[in-house]
């Protein structure tokens, strides 16, 4: 379907964005109040336009907002796609719960080894 | 609850479960390194897995299926990265086609098990990083068919099936 098309590459160009170090740490940065891009720039070691393109990235991926403040622009994390994130992970440590259950069960048989064959 | 901790961080995609069993480290770890022990925890019992090629070694690979409820089959690998029996277990795992071959463009999930000898007992440490939303998803949809509700059952069975601790 184009509609789950759509979202997979929206999904997609979340965790591009986040695969880059700067870029996690950009989003750590604006959460909360929100800085400005020449603000962002002087914790890294490269150039304003450098910033401003990783900047970029993380808007295509709806993980920060940029608004106009005068001459400058604001910018600020998006709870949103770290929101979408964090489900996921909270699914994923579902599924370890199980397993660990399971494991549990298996190792409860004790002396049996649990050599056998299902 | 077997389950101690478990550590999110959504802007790396990774987390990291920390796990603690009445067993020790031996026995903790053949439930990884036998193919039809980890077959039987791997998988939730709507989705099982099973385990074909088993080259538990570093380097080595492993293919497996899981079988869904309407006996369709989604296919995985795993390259084991480092082996330190009985305390360091480290692999990626992707995805395969019907034939068993690697999807490349779905992304490797890279998975880290280590275990820790507690004076008889084993703490259990999984840390994963995943590199796609779209790529976690998926193998979300191949263990959440059942659903919560259905996994507390599940262990609540466990646990009334076992010898008080």
């Amino acid at each position: 379907m184009v509609v789950d098309e759509l979202r997979e590459a929206e999904l997609d160009r979340v965790f591009r964005a986040f695969a880059d170090s700067t870029r996690r740490d950009i989003v750590r940065r604006v959460t909360g109040d929100g800085l400005n891009v020449s603000g962002l720039a002087r914790h890294y070691a490269m150039s304003f336009a450098a910033v401003q393109k990783h900047v970029a990235v993380l808007e295509r991926a709806c993980l920060v907002t940029k608004e106009r403040r005068g001459r400058e622009q604001l910018v600020r994390a998006n709870r949103d796609g770290l929101e979408r994130a964090r489900r996921l992970l909270e699914e994923y440590e579902a599924i370890w719960r199980q397993r660990a259950g399971r494991i549990a069960d298996i190792l409860a048989e004790g002396t049996a080894q649990g050599r056998e064959a299902p | 609850m077997t389950v101690i901790s478990s550590t999110k961080n959504p802007e790396a995609l990774s987390l990291t479960i920390v796990a603690e069993f009445d067993a020790g480290v031996e026995r903790v770890w053949q439930i990884w390194e036998d193919p039809r022990q980890l077959e039987r925890w791997w998988g939730p019992p709507t989705w099982p897995a099973t385990f074909e090629e088993f080259d538990f070694r570093p380097g080595g690979k492993s293919t497996y299926y899981m079988t869904g409820p309407d006996g369709s089959r989604a296919r995985g690998w795993w390259r084991f990265t480092a082996i330190g029996a009985p305390g360091r277990l480290e692999l990626d795992d992707g995805f395969a086609d019907d034939f068993g071959n690697p999807v490349e463009d779905m992304g490797t999930a890279r998975m880290a098990a280590t275990l820790e000898d507690l004076g008889g007992r084993t703490r259990m440490t999984i840390a994963s990083t995943f590199e796609s939303e779209e790529q976690m998803q998926k193998m979300l949809d191949m263990g959440m068919e059942e659903g919560m509700g259905q996994a507390m059952g599940q262990i609540d069975a466990i646990l009334a099936g076992q010898p008080a601790a």
